[in-house]
């Protein structure tokens, strides 16, 4: 388990610094010339020179790339490029913050849930039960995001006054109004997970129910839920793991139209607007947090994983 | 007569397929009496799974009992609700699974896999069943209990994992045991281990077993009553003296004749083979179901099906004519045609194929292994083989798991390289190396596989295959004509009618597939066919007729043969040249007769004594093995063997390689111990089982 680990982690960190160097080398080809994008076209010659040199960017690219990293690594991200070039640090903490805060609300609505449909479906495999959850939950992840985002504003938020339609973010809020702002975009995120969890934990469920182990456990007499608990759980829920991981990249990344639609301040909206403004400090920041991120849940459910499987555990 | 452990009547079980019901086991009539080992033996398709687990009312989900009853303890199982069921099974009715590592669950302990069954029917605490559990596995002979409890399932090797299911099955005392295949998995010396104990148990603990099985050897060996299964209905029933002395029904009379050693070293004569094939489920006949194969059938067979009925004794039996083959006015048997003549290739001196100190390695070494300084973990695969084939030769190698038959013949062809080492082909010498071989070399070297599906491109039909591999192949750039002449040439000499050649694998039998096969590489006429395992994913009845075709063919064509086998049977059958391996060595090799002879290698002599013959009246050899094959990740030092080996004659057999003692006629055996002392001491002595 020991080499396990460290193997894991050799290749998060590799994989991380490849990344890095990715993303700092797309960012290099984004078109236009980023002085002249930021400080307007009337900009004087001498203006631009002066930019480039506060940036650095007049430095050869190799070693702006070490640079830029050097800096990422000691906590010091730089500055934006919009006006007043406030720091990138706080600002980007502050939505990773939020971002975390949705993704952790998300994934508690919607792993117990589908955990919960898919282990039903599959026990009453081919039934009318089974036929309905697949029939919701394919539907569900077939609707677009907006869709159910802007229906749930209008019934909940607009209609009802249950929830927040817009996010306002304050530091002093308490848990409830967090509550208040994040059910709605987190129900519609969970929509998306259910749909995928919920099949993947059927499936696997019923790969599991098929084998020869359980039979075993079956003729041992024990009755049918001390043998679904104890034996086959445990066994099935191991791939579902893996698909968590995988969300949890995406919440915090991918879910820019439901953050749009909803007005919430997480990092997917960031990224975007770093990205129309070429405000590439920014965009760096947040595109490796998000890398970082998803490689650290990816080991996590790796290790986890492992963990549960002796087979991996004892290797 | 004492009441019955369990007792099945007109038991007809039935799957549903594609929305119908077809009848998988029919009426079936079978008695298990206390302390009683019945065998039911079929081949595969003929329901003798489905029927075993049907005993203890164990079904697939789309399967029913549609009709008859099953009498437990006077009541009736097949009529009982699913929880009353629960408070039988692994209380009164265990199992012993076919694939004992599938059987436990992956992320359990065996502790606690095995306690859970003793907690449930016998209200042990925890603590009581891990020690009952530990006791249990003492009774099946495994050292170290206490430390075993605490492994997973994939921890053990599969002879342990069957002894964890075995101690399992037991430790509730049940009164009846449902054994399904239980040594399938298993290599021949592990499976004669398990056997014993099994038999031992059975009789300690006073319970009775179903032990289910194709395989007739062990059947003969363990069982005191048997049943025979076709097509899903008892065809005779009788205590395994009777049925092995004198079988009284045409299907167990043609499958006994069709082992391999039936014809007792008779190595020239055919073997009786049972020719067709079984139907499939939905084929099923109302007349006789075996009517299509048999030898015998008159036409009554064809228009009434025979009542399972009394015959001899109290046996029973399915079968219109059991009077005249009791009285011998017929014999039930397919008479094997004759013998074969060789022709005499064999007098061409030189070899076809010489093999020179062969090795192989497996195992990666990676950059990090390196960083974190850990040993070199290498599997040597198969080491300093050196081996020759003579013209019209069959050389036959046979081994256990990790012994390292199958890598060689993957050297040999060059589906892998090998590390070192040299060979020739006719005189001429042939690279390791797959791509630095020439056209020549691959047209003379051929090889069949031992699972023909995998090797036979589905969307092919046989004439497109044949015809590509003889157009590859051959010198000449050959005419449409001259392709399809060649093909109907082969398909004649494999047995197969022309009308076969538009077929597509899915629409051939296993054993069709096979002589396709076997077509396919003695096509461009090759000097060497190496096959691997030919016989063994196909039924008993089925081998007979491929193991008399090899012969045929060689005798025909004059072609040689590597054939690499587990199963000794078919390897003393078809070979002039036996070489036995152990853990990627030659631990002994010579002509088919001199392997045979005393002195033998004491791993042949394990090997040969662990067979189990299909026939009840000789006993079981009495040599059995400790232990598991070691892991040929951890090679034993010195002698290969020295960890298992009931000859070990010391310190010596730990340190020392062995030597090569070799005879004038070529025979070798290495081991410590000099030829004239091993023969000595074999004669004299069965050594003394360690445990
Ligand atoms: S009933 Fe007829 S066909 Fe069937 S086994 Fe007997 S002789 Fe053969
Ligand atoms: S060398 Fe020793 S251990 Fe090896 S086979 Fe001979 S007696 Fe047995």
């Amino acid at each position: 388990m020991g080499r396990y680990v460290i193997r894991r982690t050799l290749t998060l960190l590799l994989t991380v610094l490849l990344t890095s160097i990715i993303i700092f080398a797309l960012t290099q080809l984004l078109p236009g010339d980023v002085a002249k994008l930021v400080m307007g076209r009337e900009a004087s010659p001498s203006e631009i020179d002066n930019f480039n040199e506060r940036f650095g960017l007049d430095k050869p690219m190799p070693v702006q790339y070490v640079r830029w990293l050097g800096g990422f690594l000691t906590g010091e991200w730089g500055r934006s490029y919009i006006q007043g070039n406030p720091p990138v640090r706080p600002l980007v903490t502050e939505r990773m913050a939020n971002s975390l805060r949705l993704a952790g609300f998300t994934l508690l609505l919607a792993v117990p849930t589908s955990i919960l449909l898919g282990i039903g479906a599959a026990l009453n495999e081919d039934s009318w039960l089974d036929n309905a959850i697949s029939i919701v939950s394919l539907s569900v992840v077939g609707l677009p995001e907006f869709v159910t985002g802007i229906v749930l504003m209008n019934i909940f938020a607009l209609g009802l006054g249950w929830f927040e339609a817009t996010s306002l973010v304050s530091d002093t809020m308490s848990l409830l109004d967090w509550i208040r702002i994040l059910a709605l975009p987190a129900i519609t995120a969970s929509f998306v997970l259910i749909g995928y969890i919920t099949r993947m934990t059927r499936a696997s469920m019923i790969d599991e129910l098929k084998k020869s182990y359980v039979r075993t456990a079956t003729l041992k007499g024990l009755p049918r839920p001390t043998i679904i608990l104890r034996h086959v759980l445990r066994n099935a829920l191991l791939p579902t793991i893996t698909v968590i991981a995988i969300s949890i990249g995406w919440l915090m990344g991918g879910i820019v139209v439901i953050e749009n639609v909803f007005n919430y301040p997480g990092m997917g909206s960031e990224l975007v607007s770093a990205v129309e403004k070429k405000n590439i400090p920014v965009l760096q920041a947040i595109t490796m947090i998000i890398v970082f991120i998803f490689a650290l849940a990816n080991l996590l459910a790796d290790l986890l994983y492992a963990l549960l499987n002796p087979r991996i555990r004892l290797e | 007569m004492a009441t019955p452990v369990i007792e099945a009547r007109n038991l007809s079980i039935d799957y549903r397929i594609d929305k119908q019901w077809l009848n998988a086991v029919c009426d079936i009539d079978l008695t298990i009496n206390p302390l009683q080992i019945h065998g039911l033996v079929g081949e595969s398709g003929s329901g003798k799974s489905t029927l075993g687990l049907g005993m203890m009312r164990y079904l697939d989900s789309n399967a029913r009992i549609s009709q008859g009853e099953i009498l437990f303890n006077g009541d009736d199982i097949a009529r009982t609700s699913l929880s009353q069921m629960r408070s039988i099974w692994g209380k009164e009715i265990s199992l012993v699974p076919q694939n004992p590592l599938d059987s436990l669950n992956p992320s359990m302990r065996i502790g606690k896999q095995m306690a859970e069954v003793t907690m449930l029917h016998m209200g042990l605490s925890q603590k009581e069943a891990l020690q009952t559990a530990i006791q249990a596995l003492e009774h099946v002979k495994i050292a170290d209990p206490e430390q075993i409890i605490r492994h997973y399932p994939h921890q053990l090797s599969g002879g342990m994992q069957q002894r964890v299911m075995i101690a399992m099955a037991l430790s509730t005392r049940p009164k009846l045991l449902i054994l399904d295949e239980p040594t399938t998995a298993l290599d021949v010396t592990t499976q004669a281990v398990i056997l014993d104990l099994v038999r031992e148990l059975i009789k300690e603990e006073e319970a009775a077993a179903l032990y289910v099985s194709h395989d007739l050897g062990t059947v003969a060996q363990l069982c005191d009553y048997v049943t025979v299964l076709y097509a899903g209905e008892v065809m005779e029933s009788a205590s395994v003296q009777d049925l092995f002395a004198k079988p009284l029904h045409p299907y167990t009379a043609g499958l006994l004749s069709s082992l391999p050693n039936a014809n007792h070293g008779e190595r020239n004569s055919r073997l009786s083979t049972i020719d067709g094939v079984a139907p499939s489920l939905a084929e099923r006949s109302s007349v006789c179901v075996f009517a299509e194969r048999c030898p015998v059938a008159i036409e009554k067979c064809h228009n009434e099906k025979p009542p399972l009925e009394q015959t001899v004794g109290n046996r029973l039996g399915r079968c219109w004519r059991w009077q005249e083959i009791d009285s011998g006015d017929i014999i039930p048997r397919n008479k094997p045609q004759g013998f074969i003549t060789e022709n005499n290739q064999k007098e061409k001196s030189g070899l076809v194929l010489a093999a020179h100190t062969i090795s192989k390695q497996f195992g990666e070494y990676s950059l990090l292994d390196r960083l974190l300084g850990h040993e070199k973990n290498y599997v040597q695969a198969v080491q300093d083989v050196s081996l020759g084939v003579g013209h019209s030769m069959t050389v036959g190698i046979v081994g256990e798991s990790g012994s390292g038959k199958t890598t060689l013949a993957r050297a040999i062809v060059a589906l892998i390289s090998a590390d070192s080492g040299t060979m020739e082909l006719l005189g001429t010498p042939l690279p390791v190396e797959l791509n630095k071989r020439d056209k020549n070399a691959l047209s003379q070297l051929r090889m069949i596989f031992q699972n023909p599906n995998d090797a036979l491109n589905p969307y092919q039909t046989v004439e497109t295959t044949l015809g590509r591999t003889f157009k590859v192949l051959s010198k000449e750039n050959p005419s449409a004509t001259e392709i399809s002449e060649r093909i109907e040439e082969v398909l004649q000499a494999v047995g197969l009618a022309a009308a076969y050649a538009t077929r597509y694998p899915n629409q051939l039998s296993g054993g069709e597939k096979q002589r396709v096969a076997l077509a396919r590489a003695s096509i461009a006429n090759p000097a060497l066919i190496i096959a691997d395992e030919p016989t063994s994913s196909l039924d008993v009845s089925v081998q007979a007729t491929i193991l008399n075709l090899l012969k045929d063919l060689r005798a025909q064509r004059g072609a040689s043969y590597v054939v690499i086998s587990h199963d000794l049977d078919v390897i003393h059958y078809l070979s002039d040249w036996i070489v036995v391996m152990y853990l990627g060595e030659i631990m002994e090799q010579g002509s088919s007769e001199k392997v045979y002879e005393l002195p033998m290698h004491p791993y042949t002599e394990a090997l040969l004594s662990a067979i189990p013959v299909p026939d009840p009246t000789a006993r079981h050899g009495h040599i059995r093995l400790d232990g598991d094959i070691p892991s040929p990740r951890n090679k034993p030092t010195g002698c290969p063997f020295h960890t298992r080996c009931p000859r070990y004659i010391g310190d010596i057999c730990k340190h020392e390689a062995p030597p090569i003692r070799t005879t004038d006629d070529g025979h070798q055996i290495r081991c410590h111990i000099p030829l004239d002392d091993l023969a000595i001491t074999q004669k004299q002595s069965t050594p003394e089982r360690t445990v």
